[in-house]
């Protein structure tokens, strides 16, 4: 029972579940929301890289909400 | 007369969609309510035995939709209650034997007559679910506080929300408040704050449960049990009543228990 108290600091399984769904469940939303999204990102790559020298593994490309505006994002770094 | 069609699911299976499905059916119909519940499970049957029914069932729902017998002969009446009724699932055909513009037909038809048509869903996202989903006018989605079940549950409430299904809330079943407070579980709190969609119903795990489902009756007829306690304030807010949530708290302990449970520790 008392040993509870030196356990206190370490992170509960409970919390941990929580911190990992809340991780989760938020790439899930985005996913399931708009699905075309691993699209477009193919289609950017195959388009973009025709003109510039660009690194596939750097675009990204997200929905975000800002308030109640949703906003696609789309970040291509060229090389 | 025109009734409301609930919806129980769960994304999961075996967070006890069911047993929630049993005890509410019983909990509105005591509550004076004309009441049927749908089985949809259809090959995986079950309510029929939670609600201690299986021995009286002749016709199920695929006979109905077939148009096999008339949804009068399909009914079957409980032995306890006056108003409350079960159609049964098939047990030899599989999900795609119905499909959800039918049930909707079924359901619509049953609203004429009965205060509250509640519709057991399968497990899973799938053709079973959509069946369950196409009718609800409120849908109630039950989990537990594991990560699968939360995962699940949110991916349901993703789905109802895509299809413009807003009336929905939460059961959180079998919490154990010893597990809580250790932070071996996660509380009531933590589900709200991932899965955020009101909240109908919190239900203590209760090892009653088992040996009710034995015998065919479900907790809310025996009032005195904790989940049973649960499963009537459930019905009382789906009336619209509001009836204030009760912490889940552990058990107190007598001090022999508490010495006997400190040697066993």
């Amino acid at each position: 029972m008392f040993l509870d108290f030196f356990r206190r600091n370490k992170k509960s399984s409970a919390q941990k579940a929580k911190d990992r769904l809340q991780i989760i469940l938020a790439h899930e939303r985005v996913s399931n929301k708009a699905p075309f999204l691993d699209d477009l990102r193919k289609d950017l790559i195959q388009v973009v890289a025709k003109y510039v020298d660009i690194d596939p593994k750097e675009i990204d490309v997200s929905l975000q909400k800002d308030n109640s505006i949703e906003v696609l994002e789309i970040n291509i770094p060229i090389k | 007369m025109s009734g409301k069609v609930l919806t129980i699911t769960s994304g999961k299976g075996g967070v006890g969609k069911s047993t929630t499905t049993a005890n509410l059916a019983l909990g509105l119909a005591l509550a004076g309510k004309k009441v049927v519940t749908i089985d949809l499970d259809i090959g995986l049957r079950n309510l029929d035995m939670i609600l201690g029914l299986e021995n009286r069932i002749v016709y199920d729902v695929v006979n109905v939709v077939e148009k096999v017998c008339k949804v009068k002969q399909a009914l079957i009446k409980d032995k306890r209650v006056d108003n409350l009724f079960l159609i049964a699932a098939a047990q030899t055909r599989d999900k795609s034997a119905v499909k959800p513009e039918q049930i909707l037909e079924l359901s619509n038809e049953l609203k004429k007559e009965f205060d509250y048509i509640i519709l057991d869903s399968p497990a899973g996202i799938e053709g079973g679910f959509k069946n369950a989903m196409l009718p609800a006018d409120e849908v109630i989605i039950v989990t537990t506080p594991e990560i699968s079940a939360v995962r699940d549950a949110d991916r349901v409430i993703g789905i109802l929300e895509a299809n413009e299904k807003k009336d929905m809330s939460l059961i959180i079943n079998r919490i154990n408040p010893v597990l809580v407070r250790k932070g071996d579980m996660m509380s009531k709190d933590d589900v709200l704050q991932v899965l955020s969609i009101p909240l109908i119903g919190v239900v203590p795990e209760d090892g009653n449960i088992v040996s009710y489902t034995n015998i065919g009756e479900p907790s809310i007829l025996h009032p005195d049990s904790p989940s049973g306690k649960a499963y009537k304030n459930i019905t009382q807010r789906i009336l619209g009543k509001d009836v204030p949530f009760i912490e889940i708290v552990e058990k107190k302990k007598g001090i022999i228990e508490t010495i006997i449970n400190f040697f066993k520790e």
